[in-house]
């Protein structure tokens, strides 16, 4: 989140405005009177487009900052309680620029890009007046070096003393993305105040998950950005989204979890979920995954198509036949089973009466068709 | 003889005392790959089905030709050990670990490109030549060999279509899993140039999915080079909806870009057939080898 992002920042030696985290009204009050007016009050949720949705808002005395804070505590931006406020003090703003690094799959490394505009989305900068931004590719080897934040400087129309301090702040933002595994680290707006000053308005530090053995500080929070459904599956190693329709959807690998939905969606049905068990799912996770969908009332038919490879079939049919035994909820199920080991797998789902189907297509019709008869 | 490895690619496994390591070493060995070394530090000395151990790549290279190297070591230490063989000059990696810190891999994939390697990965299944060689997990019963090449960014699915192309009577070249990783080595463009080359390869499955630009890279890519060989294309997650990862690190959509339908579009602006569901690749390419 934003503060968390600028309290990376500042440790860096990035300037920041003033500035205090609060979680209640009076909080929120207390703060402002510590800070000086004005200030803008900003809803702290993980998500872009704060601003847009009424989640950032100006005051001008601490009272005011108290009646933003009963209104927007507690409520829901983007879909995100809103669960703490960052009251900070507003700045004169002469010019707002962008800076942000990330890692571009194209180019297979990592990016800075720097814009004469910021504020705004940058997708759409890039877009509409592509003269204004700059983009830079690293070697991974190099690094950003010095040159290259001096170049992003220049770019942005600095010299003297503001080239050089410039040059500093990018290189310091480099650092923090870089000890932090970030995929994108942005400093959007980065201002320029009116007494010459360069401040982080705005910044957003997203870590790559796959590098949180690195920094163990950061896998609460990560657990803690997901929705109930996606941090029960997260911690069995299993892959949840949720969608809205009332076919349960398993299955083993991303690319035939998504094109089983597709199909549910081709063939009329609509899936309640996206649920991937990985590979060589062991009889626990599949139970696990079995039974979230058991338990979710949305749920009506339940789909299970596995084309095992590492996953062998009889422990897939072990664990549904697990879930099925110790859960006292009963829905239809159709399993779609091929792969290693399948003759055993399907021997002992059929021998407990569950419809086993060969093919994926047909496994999708049977579903959608049962959903549709209720 | 299909792309990138044959009957003849000397194979190293890098974590083979592994327990993913040693189980599909022992497959790989069934199927004919030719395994002449394992590495893991701290076994050297001991055997995996009948394959020496050494501690360090140095060693194995010293001892057998390496022509490539499957790795399956864990993420946290995995581009270490590419990175190990790169240094020792083997020129094919193969990284099948998943969840490598994306940095890492910038890394394995930067230094491989200064030494002129190919990486296909990481989070891949690897790479098959049916009837020849297997440097991956593939369950390797549902392939034939045959003259349809596949490029896939995922694994079960292209099984999927694996088992449908054999099941009509269409064999396959070689089939490569690029990795569902953001970053990846080969691309299909990367794909694409090689089998345009190859003799044995008389049309192409491009696999993809959600995220990023890869697929629509490639179709810009068939059209500069008015590519000459017939292309049927699945491309999964049309209904995934945007910012939620799909279980692949890769597969996100972000704002606009990386949707299914601006992949399916440019390749079909591209003279690319692109099937609907995974049965209809075979049924497209019947028709197109038919001509």
């Amino acid at each position: 989140m934003e503060y968390e992002a600028k309290n990376v920042l500042r440790s860096y030696g990035v300037p920041v405005p003033q500035g205090m985290v609060v979680t209640s009204v009076e909080e929120a009050y207390e703060a402002a009177r510590k800070l000086k007016p004005p200030f803008m009050v900003k809803a702290q949720v993980p998500v872009s487009g704060r601003g847009k949705a009424g989640g950032i808002l100006p005051a001008n005395s601490p009272n005011e900052v108290k009646a933003i804070a009963e209104r927007l505590l507690n409520t829901y931006i983007k879909g995100f309680h809103v669960k703490s406020l960052l009251i900070e003090e507003m700045l004169s703003i002469k010019r707002e620029l962008y800076f942000g690094i990330t890692v571009s799959r194209a180019d297979q490394t990592y990016i800075v890009i720097a814009s004469q505009e910021g504020g705004v989305d940058i997708e759409e900068v890039a877009e509409k007046s592509p003269e204004k931004v700059m983009t830079i590719r690293l070697d991974p080897w190099l690094g950003f070096q010095p040159h290259h934040a001096r170049l992003a400087a220049k770019f942005m129309g600095y010299s003297g003393g503001a080239l050089l301090s410039l040059e500093n702040i990018f290189q310091s933002i480099y650092r923090a993305g870089m000890d932090y595994d970030a995929e994108l680290i942005e400093v959007n707006p980065l201002a320029e105040t009116v007494d010459g000053e360069f401040v982080a308005l705005d910044a957003r530090i997203i870590v790559d998950d796959n590098a949180l053995f690195r920094h163990k500080e950061l896998q609460e929070r990560f657990l803690e950005s997901l929705s109930p459904d996606e941090r029960e599956a997260a911690k069995h190693d299993l892959a949840y989204v949720d969608l809205n329709g009332d076919l349960g959807v398993i299955c083993n690998g991303a690319g035939l979890t998504m094109a089983t939905i597709d199909v549910v969606h081709l063939l009329g049905g609509r899936p309640a979920n996206f649920l991937d068990v990985g590979g060589g799912a062991s009889p626990e996770r599949i139970a696990i995954a079995v039974k979230m969908l058991l338990f979710n009332p949305k749920v009506k038919v339940i789909l299970v198509n596995i084309l095992g490879g590492i996953t062998r079939c009889d422990e897939v049919a072990k664990g549904i036949l697990d879930a099925l035994k110790s859960a006292d909820i009963k829905k239809p199920l159709v399993v779609r089973l091929v792969g290693t080991n399948e003759d055993q797998g399907r021997r002992m789902l059929s021998e407990f009466g569950i419809l086993v189907v060969n093919d994926m297509e047909d496994a999708v019709r049977q579903a959608v068709e049962m959903v549709r008869e209720g | 003889m299909g792309i990138i490895v044959n009957r003849d690619t000397k194979v190293m496994v890098q974590g083979i005392t592994g327990r993913q390591g040693q189980f599909h070493t022992k497959l790989m060995l069934e199927y004919g790959t030719k395994i002449v070394a394992g590495v893991t530090p701290g076994k050297g000395g001991t055997e995996v089905y009948g394959v020496p151990v050494y501690d360090t790549v140095a060693e194995a290279v010293r001892e057998h030709r390496v022509d490539a190297s499957i790795i399956f070591v864990p993420a946290p230490f995995a581009a270490s050990a590419a990175l190990e063989a790169l240094e020792n000059g083997v020129k094919i990696i193969v990284i099948i670990t998943e969840h490598i810190p994306v940095k890492d891999t910038i890394k394995v994939i930067s230094y491989a490109k200064r030494v002129g390697a190919t990486v296909i990965g990481p989070n891949t299944p690897g790479i098959i030549t049916p009837g020849e060689c297997k440097v991956g997990i593939m369950p390797h019963h549902i392939y034939r060999p045959g003259s349809v090449g596949m490029i896939s960014r995922s694994g079960t699915l292209s099984y999927e279509i694996a088992v449908s192309l054999t099941k009509s009577g269409i064999g396959q070249s070689t089939c490569i899993g690029i990795g569902g990783d953001p970053v990846v080595g080969m691309s299909f463009v990367d794909v694409l140039k090689l089998f345009r080359e190859d003799p044995h390869t008389d049309a192409v499955v491009i696999i993809g999915e959600v995220g990023g630009n890869l697929e629509e890279l490639a179709a810009e890519y068939i059209v500069e080079e008015n590519y000459s060989k017939p292309i049927v294309a699945f491309i999964a997650g049309r209904y995934a909806p945007p910012e939620k990862r799909m279980g692949h690190a890769g597969a996100i959509v972000m704002g606009r870009t990386g949707s299914a339908e601006s992949k399916i579009n440019a390749l079909k602006k591209a003279g690319v057939e692109v099937a609907q569901k995974p049965s209809d690749v075979a049924l497209l390419l019947r028709k197109l080898l038919r001509k």
